[in-house]
């Protein structure tokens, strides 16, 4: 009994730490007073300056579109990655390859990103592309970090698939190429779902990179919130910040369910399968 | 205990027929990883319409040489012939051989319909005859009702049978089978074993099984290769398998077989007697191998070929006093129904196993424990072997 009184309360507090920051963030958006600190009273009209705010509006836009670009690019690249570190079999390097693949994982950020100027101002006077920094440059710098995650994901997913689904299909006539449209793809799809949305996510919040590779004209949202706060925080932050929890708690609730939903569907058809056999 | 063959014999056996050329050809395959020597300079020939049976036990090389036959291994020596074509470098989707895998590799994604239609899409097959061709195979597998399934839907016996259809469905000349009745319980495995041998003389292609069960292999294979550490020890037909043995590790690895060390006293043409301590008698062996007096061997006797008596039985040709002949007592009596099997004490320690039919009720049975009893064969029932 003690130790079940412990452990719930192992548990209260680790949720608590986790989480108490992010209530304070939301109830303080509908604060009415300017003052972050002081509570006077429920109001919302800070989500109503946030729609004028247009300054906002257009680093969240640009933010969106940088984050999905450059997920869907890094979801490309990091499949192709994980499908070769998985299914090669045993090459030369192979190891260090793997160990390549995600050392971007644990890279500091700032390393990653000063890199990547470097790389862009030399290529910018080599060949002229890319042409000065800006949205172009972001992308691409999400990309290269962002890749090395969906790799990873693809990779366990490939490791824990059959390879003799593959070899089957081979074996009824299908190409190799074929094989992976129809076979390999489909299944490992959800890590391709899952790959891209931590992609989006980390392309979403990131500040450090992407202050090394903007330039003028291309701020993302993270770097306006970073910016505002040294001139103190505006309460509409928070109601920014509100509506960025709410949407990504949606996205994760609804594809928990969905998953949690065909779980239960694959357990029901077992059931019967056996009951029928 | 060896099944029954299931099949009759045709009239001259294709690997007799000097005129017919194997529609397989594997000459002196060694496959390696690393140092590791999996598969070692195997050849055989196996012919149009046989039911081949690799026999052999856990990590004997029996799926690594499949695996080099539907092309997703390349030998590291020798050379594979299928239908007289050299199979080097030809990758697995352009051999004439459909495999199916040891865990059914069923396409999780899809239905029942659309696995089997898999093979037949590939090759460009027009749709209504995919539909016709899917039906005829899922009503041959007996799972007509279950096409819209998936696969997980399906118990381990369905899935097995589709799997069935989804390498027969395009007509192979080859089919390999990788423990096609692994997963299947054994009143499922006997009823399952008849349908495949029956599908395989319906549809006349050449069936290539893997299998460790020995059991299996009598009883639905035309010929059976057993497999120990990469190598081929034997290549026959079951009976010949179980009859002649040729080493001592074939003659132990199918069913259960006695064993006496012995020294050669004397050969005289395919008569061969054999001095043995450990049997407490000689031993007298018709058409046997050849072997120079003086050398050393083993006797191998099958339970079912010894006669157990409580009279020393009279008037055999062969059996007499001090050979062919001796006496044990009885320790342990094991009753399955059909038979018993007896095991029968010798005076010099030696246990030996014997088998014998049922003949009256167990109440009626005169032999029993500790009783002191006369084992008995003839001179066809031994094996010489040299190893
Ligand atoms: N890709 C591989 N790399 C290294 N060793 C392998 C590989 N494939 C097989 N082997 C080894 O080769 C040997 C033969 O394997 P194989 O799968 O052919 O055995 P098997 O006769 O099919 O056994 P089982 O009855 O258990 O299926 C085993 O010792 C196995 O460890
Ligand atoms: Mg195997």
């Amino acid at each position: 009994m003690k130790r079940i009184g412990f452990l719930s309360w192992a548990l209260w507090f680790g949720y608590a730490f986790l989480y108490v920051p992010i209530v304070l963030l939301i109830v303080y958006s509908f604060n009415d007073s300017r003052l972050v600190t002081v509570w006077a009273g429920f109001s919302t009209k800070w989500y109503a300056e946030l729609l004028h705010n247009d300054t906002l509006l257009d680093a969240a836009l640009l933010s969106f579109r940088v984050a999905a670009v450059s997920a869907t690019l890094a979801v490309m690249l990091g499949t192709c990655a994980g499908l070769a570190l998985s299914r090669f079999g045993r090459f030369r390097g192979r190891t260090l390859f793997g160990g390549m693949i995600t050392a971007p994982l644990v890279m500091p950020e700032v390393i990653t990103g000063l890199s990547l100027l470097l790389l862009f101002v030399a290529m910018e006077q080599w060949v002229g592309w890319p042409d000065g920094r800006g949205v172009t440059t972001i992308t691409l710098a999400h990309t290269t970090f962002t890749m090395s995650y969906v790799a990873v994901v693809v990779q366990s997913r490939l490791a824990g698939m059959d390879g003799s689904l593959e070899e089957a299909a081979m074996d009824l006539g299908a190409r190799p190429a074929k094989v992976f449209f129809v076979i390999t793809l489909p299944l490992i799809a959800p890590a391709l779902v899952a790959g891209w949305l931590l992609a989006f996510t980390l392309s979403l919040d990131d500040v450090v990179v992407a202050s090394f590779v903007s330039g003028p004209g291309s701020t993302t949202l993270p770097m306006v919130i970073f910016s505002s706060v040294k001139f103190g925080i505006s309460p509409q932050i928070n109601a920014l910040a509100t509506l960025m929890v709410l949407v990504v708690a949606t996205g994760i609730f609804v594809a928990s369910i969905v998953m949690a939903r065909q779980e239960r569907q694959r357990k029901r058809d077992e059931q019967m399968a056996i009951q029928n056999g | 205990m060896a099944g029954q063959p299931i099949r009759k014999p045709t009239r001259l056996e294709p690997w007799q027929d000097p005129g017919q050329a194997p529609y397989v050809r594997i000459e002196k395959v060694t496959k390696t990883f690393g140092d590791f020597v999996a598969v070692d300079e195997v050849s055989l020939s196996i012919y149009r319409n046989e039911f081949f049976a690799l026999l052999g036990g856990s990590g004997s090389g029996k799926t690594t040489l499949l695996r080099m036959l539907a092309g997703f291994e390349q030998p590291t020596e020798g050379k594979i012939f299928i239908d007289g074509v050299d199979m080097a470098g030809i990758p697995p989707y352009e051999r004439p051989v459909n495999m199916m895998f040891q865990s059914y590799a069923l396409f999780p994604h899809m239905t029942v319909e659309q696995n089997v239609a898999f093979g037949l899409r590939q090759d460009g097959v027009a749709k209504a005859e995919i539909r016709d061709r899917v039906e005829e195979m899922l009503g041959l597998v007996q799972l007509a009702a279950f096409g819209k399934r998936r696969p997980h839907q399906l118990s381990g016996g369905q899935r097995q049978r589709v799997a069935l259809a989804r390498s027969l469905v395009k007509r192979p000349k080859l089919l390999l089978l990788d423990e096609p009745l692994g997963a299947l319980d054994k009143k499922l495995r006997e009823r399952t074993q008849f349908e495949l041998v029956n599908i395989q003389e319906k549809l006349g292609i050449t069936f290539i099984v893997v299998t460790h069960d020995q059991e299996e292999a009598m009883t639905m294979s035309s010929r059976i290769a057993v497999m120990n550490h990469g190598v081929i020890a034997q290549v026959g037909t079951p009976t010949e398998i179980y009859e002649y043995p040729h080493t001592r590790f074939v003659a132990e690895f199918i069913g259960s077989i006695n064993m006496f060390d012995g020294r050669v006293v004397e050969a005289n043409g395919d008569q061969v007697l054999v001095a043995s301590e450990e049997a407490g008698c000689e031993l007298l062996i018709a058409h046997a191998t050849p072997a120079p007096a003086g050398s050393p061997v083993s006797v191998a006797i099958r339970p079912e070929k010894i006669l157990l008596s409580k009279e020393p039985p009279a008037g055999e040709t062969g059996v007499g006093e001090g050979r062919n002949r001796t006496t044990g007592i009885v320790r342990e009596i094991a009753y399955l129904g059909d038979v018993s099997i007896y095991l029968v004490q010798l005076p010099t320690g030696k246990t030996v196993r014997v088998t014998a039919p049922n003949v009256t009720r167990r109440t009626e049975m005169p032999i029993t424990w500790e009783d002191e009893v006369t084992l008995s064969w003839r001179p066809f029932a031994g094996v010489v072997l040299t190893q």
